[in-house]
């Protein structure tokens, strides 16, 4: 059974989570084959929430099949579709249910999904969400209600950042708020680029804050390509889209995987942050076989 | 100012379908400098809307005038003696002229001719950019006299969102991220500091709707 994300976390090992997307439907039958194959060889599964402002099944019910399946949930939370009553008692249903690790998000914003008209929301931010769980915690809801009754809530609080956000100064102001705010653990955007992500770990090491670089799998060259013109905060350096573009025809995903794979290896082995944390979108099933290219399973 | 655009021609048409006379009214404050609803726009629409009924074999009366503003009721007053000659109002006014004359002349109907989209700024001729929620508790003092209610989509207040891209909005490469020129004003100014306590959540109760406001000097005589 995966070991507590928070006891895996404080332990100073070398940190793995992966990720569960919810579908749009109630097909469960896939996702279900992924939490099974995936809950014993990581640390922690996010469930991400309504990803992409795509509409989906939501987070909490999705980490409650985790924890029924014995593996590890962390819940995202983005600001994006909930107003802060809404937030806060999702958080205290969470923790009833035993579902403590929370990562906080402003999420992307509407019409980049599949309800353009929908009404955005963003009562809070990322910021603000962290610190209305540091309030419950305290025994206080964000309008300085006393909760009631006997015992507190307690979370593990996680955040995001982008270390390759251009520009980057007002990225890193907002990082250090989120450790103010009470972030214990940050998984990062995707990072490609080894060397820029050690310089920013040169800084980040100066806070009390758990480091998880994002690794995202590259399929093909295209992709690579793809996300440097497109996504913002995405940069994939030459070397490693020549390196995806050699691979024989029908070789890419394993390329990507061997990519993945090394770059963990790296990323522990030079002991550069505190974990990682693998977005494998649509290929959560490849999750073990980047494990097993960086020696980890 | 309140910057407005006009509706699609047919969505107008469609509402004064069956009348035969109908009196157009123009404001001429910030829609007519927006060019959406003062007096040149009120002579276009009413040309418009008689040629097309007269496309459809009807005859239209269409009647013209532009006030100084249909926010005050001394001016939407001079148009007493004219509205019952007439089986419906168009008014180019912003949403809040509309309602005013309406609620004045409230035995006819009174139709919007526009959309009114914001509170803005005249960039250069003929375009005009957002500045301007109306939020009720104003933080441009700390955010270097830039607002992160109207200028970021997501009206964040304590910093930017991941989206950021190359300093403009994830939302499109036309737009500049709020965050980006707050943090390069605030960075000129010598204040960043300003931004790096963290703001609290807004107040939304400040925000009364329908709001109302009166002046301390008037308040006895209410
Ligand atoms: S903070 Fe922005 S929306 Fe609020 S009053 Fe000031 S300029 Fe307007
Ligand atoms: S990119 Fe900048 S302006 Fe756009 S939503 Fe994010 S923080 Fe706001």
């Amino acid at each position: 059974m995966a070991k507590a994300f928070k006891e895996a976390l404080e332990s100073g090992k070398f940190v793995i989570t992966a990720e569960v997307g919810p579908p749009k439907g109630v097909d469960i039958e896939e996702m279900k084959h992924h939490i099974e194959l995936l809950k014993d060889k990581v640390d922690g599964l996010n469930v991400t929430d309504n990803q992409s402002s795509v509409m989906r099944i939501s987070t909490l019910p999705v980490c409650r099949l985790i924890q029924e399946a014995g593996g590890e949930p962390i819940l995202q939370m983005t600001c994006r579709d909930k107003n802060r009553l809404a937030l806060q008692s999702e958080l205290l249903g969470a923790y009833i249910l035993g579902i403590t690790n929370v990562l906080s998000l402003t999420g992307d914003y509407v019409t980049v999904g599949d309800h353009v008209d929908a009404k955005p929301v963003f009562d809070l931010d990322s910021v603000l969400l962290l610190e209305t769980i540091k309030g419950l915690e305290e025994g206080k809801d964000c309008a300085g209600n006393e909760l009631t009754g006997e015992g507190r809530p307690t979370f593990c609080k996680g955040a995001i950042v982008t270390p390759e956000a251009n520009p980057i100064e007002p990225q890193l102001l907002k990082f250090e708020k989120k450790i103010k705010a009470g972030a214990e653990f940050i998984q990062t955007q995707a990072i490609y680029d080894l060397d820029n992500f050690k310089k920013f770990m040169e800084y980040a090491r100066q806070f009390d804050v758990k480091i998880m670089a994002g690794i995202v799998l590259l399929v093909s060259a295209g992709m690579a390509k793809y996300m440097n013109a497109n996504v913002p905060g995405i940069f994939v350096p030459k070397d490693l889209i020549d390196e995806m573009a050699s691979a024989e025809k029908g070789k890419a995903l394993a390329k990507g995987i061997e990519i993945a794979g090394r770059m963990i290896k790296t990323l522990k082995d030079e002991n550069i942050c505190d974990g990682v944390h693998i977005m494998a979108i649509g290929k959560e099933g490849k999750v073990p076989d980047i494990l097993a290219a960086a020696g980890l399973a | 100012m309140i910057v407005a655009e006009r509706k699609p021609f047919e969505e107008i048409k469609a509402m004064i379908e069956g009348c035969k006379k109908v009196l157009i009214v123009g404001c001429g404050e910030c829609v007519s400098v927006c060019m959406a609803g003062g007096e040149k726009e009120v002579q276009i629409l009413a040309s418009q809307l008689r040629l097309a009924f007269e496309e459809e074999g009807k005859k239209l009366e269409a009647g013209e005038t532009t006030l100084e503003r249909q926010c005050d009721k001394e001016y939407l007053e001079e148009i007493k003696d004219k509205v019952d000659d007439y089986d419906a109002v168009i008014s180019m006014a912003c949403g809040a002229g509309v309602q005013f004359l309406a609620e004045m002349y409230d035995s006819k109907p009174v139709y919007p001719a526009l959309n009114t989209q914001f509170i803005g700024v005249a960039e250069r001729e003929g375009e005009w950019s957002e500045r301007c929620r109306a939020c009720s508790d104003c933080v441009l003092a700390e955010t270097g006299g830039i607002c992160p209610v109207a200028i970021c989509p997501k009206g964040l207040l304590n910093g930017p969102c991941g989206g950021t891209n190359d300093g403009k909005c994830e939302l499109s490469k036309e737009k500049d991220c709020a965050w980006t020129l707050i943090y390069n004003r605030l960075d000129k100014l010598g204040k960043l500091d300003n931004i790096r306590k963290i703001f609290p959540a807004k107040k939304y109760s400040v925000q009364t709707t329908p709001g109302r406001r009166i002046h301390e000097a008037f308040k006895e005589k209410e």
